[in-house]
């Protein structure tokens, strides 16, 4: 399932930047982010040997995917939880419901979970009446103002803390004007807390599941996915199915890799294992698809299913600092975004790998080596195969391809070119050029360089 | 199909040939000269504290003084008094006036300021989060490099529940600034017995 | 050594000095240049924006240019690394990969099969370093601030060589430009944005001139400082490279 956007990319970032203090905040507060999960990288000599193996762990993953999940499913059986399939976004949201009726659960609190995003949950349970809070600071600042998550890591990073203030003072009652963080969070403490104490269901995401064992690990700094799971009768983990991992030990190497790529901090502060409900509790987990199945069995773009959920990908993208989260329509935004949305939704997300520059960055940074800018230009030529390229767009590709391909039309094309913008600027300095918006055009020089060589050098 | 049926046939039908798991060379990660120091400077620039005790009894005048303060404790230490033999059963609305509780902890982490906790040491799982403040005693010995020596150590799902543990909880949500005590504990204190 | 010189496009119309200080340079170094008269383009304009297909033409042409020299040198990071990662042709496949073994990067050129040690080169001038990104992290002509690993810098090392010149890096030592091919003009905000971002750095080292692998990075950002009305010029290492007092 996918969001319809009324709106490109590029579109929505002209907006962003249109307030271009706001955007040079939000890009130093992102590049922050970046320099802190450089100083942790840099901290540990084996830094990038942890990545290979990272990678190679997930890979062996995806290439054992039916066996792990299998294992996985009866070993989790055997400690008393309850294993659930969706196919999609749709019957993942139909399963929890059933859930909740047949508990007839009225009080419910939710930690972060990016896939319940994808899936839509709180629209879907909103729609029939049922209230779910989301428990981290974040996603409650967003879930008040009636927004989405920007970022998948920093939920409300687009938002300065006189917003959380104004939304605070509104849904809290705060004081008005107060925007003292530490203010702030001690208000949502209280708020949340009575929550969690009340809670009768706690639906939380999954890191990692741990195939040898069945359990599973969910991490936070905020201890909020616990207070919600330890409290409430009923918990409910949800999981793209890719979050698997072979055995216990390699926790060892996501553990060391994830809070350092996605904050630089050495781990969260709480890292989560469950294998057992409580005495008295029920525990599900609803393993779902919505669409990774199909992304397996691309070989150009299966190995964007080792995500682990960190952004850090996010933080380096220079575009991404630039144009916000929510410019790019979709739960999970960011490069990993445009290179696992275009796979649920082609047509809706066609415009995502073009917002890139390829530079490269993401790759390096993300801790299970996925080839992002890899990735988002195969994607181009995918979606151009699919033939949702605009006409124009088509038209003039295959003029330049005619052009370039034929020396003797290609020199006649440059030489006119440069007598146009030598001579008749008008046609290319003015509004419907976009290079010219805030640029200047190169100027024409009296020849080229095959012209040059033709006269100096060749004898 | 069932849904079970349709994604595991899918998965077979479009999973790559098998790749080998690699081999994770242990003696190849960080060293420190120090794993006490190091996880004590690690935990206190996540906001914890560390004091090296020598015995019990320091914890034991450490309770004291709570109960003397008139604060409810919650002990889960058998070394230091006694263990309310309910503790296992309370629910979130009789802990949540816990101010102090005292765990126990297993292996700890120099790499991180991580301490392991599993079910049989918090006894009951709500209790190092709703609690207020934390007291969790490691036993020096027990601090070993990094992760993977950790999970070398700790059967981690064998109880029902366990976790590790990195400080007293926190959030930068509001504007990127760093704000201790979010919905878990407000201060963690570990106390490191030699 | 025979070199084949491969001018980029843009280069070829608009900017013929970069290839006439490469070819100087290459000449003065001893290698014996030639420049294959037909040549157009690497194709990467199109490949990028997703067409990747509609290349093959320009293939063609490249392989029926360069074929047969022992090596194919041009002042351009960017389309180095498209021909070394995307150039085919059904017809002479064997040529074709001839190419992508033989292609280089000027700077790399010089460094790692000439192994430049001196240069009779003099600039006396503040220079800023721009660091293209399909050079670095595609023809790993500089180490990468996101890896942990040694540093290094192939044009740094060159640049080092030059009488004179004061070299300064920005704060965000490899942060893009933003041009990206067709992005520069479909993301035409983010583009110049991200523009205008990077010359504010070199603006706080106060240089006088801003260099790189890329002629297309520095013509967009030349674009912006002129609109600017800024006294900043942008300047390809070549010439810097190829300079004398």
């Amino acid at each position: 399932m996918s969001s319809q956007a009324n709106f490109t990319h590029a579109e929505a970032a002209e907006q962003f930047i249109a307030d271009e203090p706001r955007t040079d905040w939000h890009d130093d507060t992102l590049w922050f982010v970046r320099e802190k999960r450089d100083k942790a990288a840099h901290s540990l000599p084996e830094w990038e040997q942890l990545r290979q193996w990272a990678s190679d762990i997930k890979y062996h993953g995806l290439s054992n995917m039916h066996q792990l999940l299998v294992d996985f499913e009866k070993n989790a059986i055997a400690n008393g939880i309850q294993v659930h399939w969706a196919v999609d976004g749709k019957e993942h949201n139909e399963i929890i419901y059933k859930i909740i009726q047949d508990n007839q659960v009225q009080r419910i609190v939710k930690s972060k979970s990016m896939l319940t995003e994808e899936c839509h949950l709180n629209e879907f349970l909103t729609e029939k009446g049922v209230e779910i809070v989301d428990t981290d600071l974040g996603e409650r600042i967003v879930q008040f103002r009636k927004e989405t998550p920007s970022h998948i890591v920093l939920p409300a990073i687009h938002l300065k803390k006189q917003d959380v203030s104004e939304t605070f003072h509104e849904h809290l009652g705060t004081e008005k004007g107060n925007n003292d963080p530490q203010y702030l969070t001690e208000a949502a403490r209280g708020h949340l807390r009575d929550k969690f104490i009340a809670s009768e269901l706690a639906i939380t995401g999954v890191n990692f599941a741990v195939a040898e064992t069945g359990g599973f690990v969910v991490c936070t700094n905020e201890g909020n996915a616990d207070m919600g799971a330890h409290a409430a009768k009923i918990h409910i983990a949800c999981m793209g199915f890719e979050k698997i991992i072979p055995k216990a030990e390699h926790l060892g190497v996501f553990l060391r890799l994830l809070a350092r790529s996605a904050t630089g901090q050495p781990i969260t502060t709480y890292s989560s294992h469950f294998s057992k409900p409580r005495a008295g509790q029920q525990m599900h987990i609803v393993i779902v698809d919505n669409g990774r199945s199909r992304q397996l069995g691309r070989e150009s773009f299966r190995n964007s299913l080792k995500c682990i959920r960190c952004a850090a990908c996010f933080n380096t993208w220079p575009v991404y600092r630039r144009s916000g989260g929510h410019s790019y329509h979709t739960a999970v935004a960011g490069p990993i975004g445009s290179i696992l949305n275009p796979n649920l939704d082609m047509q809706a997300n066609k415009d995502l790998p073009f917002a890139s520059t390829l530079c490269g960055s993401c790759s390096n940074v993300c801790p299970v080596k996925i080839n992002i800018h890899e990735q988002l230009y195969l994607w181009r030529q995918e979606i151009t195969k699919e033939g949702m390229a605009a006409k124009g767009k088509t038209f003039a590709m295959w003029g330049m391809s005619e052009v370039l391909a034929h020396p003797a039309i290609y020199r006649m094309a440059g030489k006119m070119g440069r007598w146009v913008v030598k001579h008749l600027p008008f046609l290319t300095n003015n509004g419907m050029n976009p290079w010219f918006k805030q640029r200047e055009m190169p100027e024409a020089p009296k020849e080229s360089f095959r012209d040059w060589y033709l006269n100096n050098k060749k004898k | 199909m069932s849904a079970r049926e349709t994604i595991l046939a899918g998965i077979m039908a479009n999973q790559p040939l098998s790749q080998d798991l690699p081999v994770i060379d242990v003696s190849a990660v960080i060293q420190f000269d120090s794993n006490l120091n190091q996880f004590k400077t690690v935990l206190e620039s996540i906001g914890g504290i560390a004091i090296e005790i020598i015995d019990w009894t320091a914890l034991q005048d450490m309770m004291q003084s709570d109960f003397a303060q008139g604060k409810r404790v919650v002990n889960a230490i058998a070394e230091i008094g006694s263990i309310d033999p309910n503790l296992a059963s309370l629910e979130a609305a009789e802990l949540a006036s816990v101010q102090r509780a005292f765990v126990k902890g297993g292996i700890a982490v120099a790499e991180n300021g991580s301490i392991w906790l599993d079910e049989t040491a918090m006894v009951n799982r709500l209790l190092p989060f709703i609690a207020e403040h934390l007291v969790i005693v490691i036993e020096a010995k027990n601090i070993v490099a990094t992760m993977h020596h950790a999970y070398q150590h700790v059967a981690s799902f064998d109880t029902g529940f366990g976790m590790f543990l990195a400080g007293p909880s926190k959030t930068a949500d509001i504007e990127q600034s760093l704000v201790i005590g979010a919905h878990g504990a407000r201060s963690l204190m570990v106390c490191i017995i030699q | 050594m025979k070199v084949g010189l491969f001018i980029p496009c843009y280069i070829d119309q608009f900017y013929p000095n970069v290839g006439v200080a490469s070819l100087e340079l290459l000449e003065k170094l001893g290698c014996e240049v030639s420049f294959p008269l037909n040549q157009t383009c690497c194709g990467q304009p199109m490949a990028n924006s997703g067409f990747e297909a509609m290349s093959k033409g320009c293939d063609k042409n490249f392989v029926k240019n360069f074929k047969g020299f022992d090596y194919i040198v041009a002042p351009s990071g960017s389309c180095v690394l498209h021909i070394k990662e995307h150039l085919h042709d059904e017809e002479d496949p064997v040529a074709a990969d001839e190419i992508r073994s033989r292609v280089y990067e000027l700077t790399e050129f010089l460094v790692d099969v000439l192994k430049v040690t001196s240069l009779q080169a003099s600039f006396p001038f503040k220079v800023g370093l721009h660091t293209s990104c399909h050079g670095q992290r595609g023809l790993h002509l500089a180490s990468m601030s996101e890896l942990v690993a040694p540093a290094f810098s192939k044009p740094g090392t060159l640049l080092s060589m030059v009488k004179g010149i004061e070299v300064s890096r920005p704060k965000r030592v490899d942060e893009c430009c933003g041009f990206g091919g067709t992005f520069c003009v479909f993301e035409e905000a983010v583009s110049v944005k991200m523009g205008k971002d990077r010359i504010g750095e070199h603006k706080d080292n106060e240089v006088d001139f801003i260099t790189g692998v890329d002629t297309s990075c520095l013509m967009h950002l030349e674009g912006i400082l002129k609109r600017q009305g800024s006294k900043i010029k942008t300047i390809h290492i070549a010439e810097i490279l190829n300079s004398q007092l």
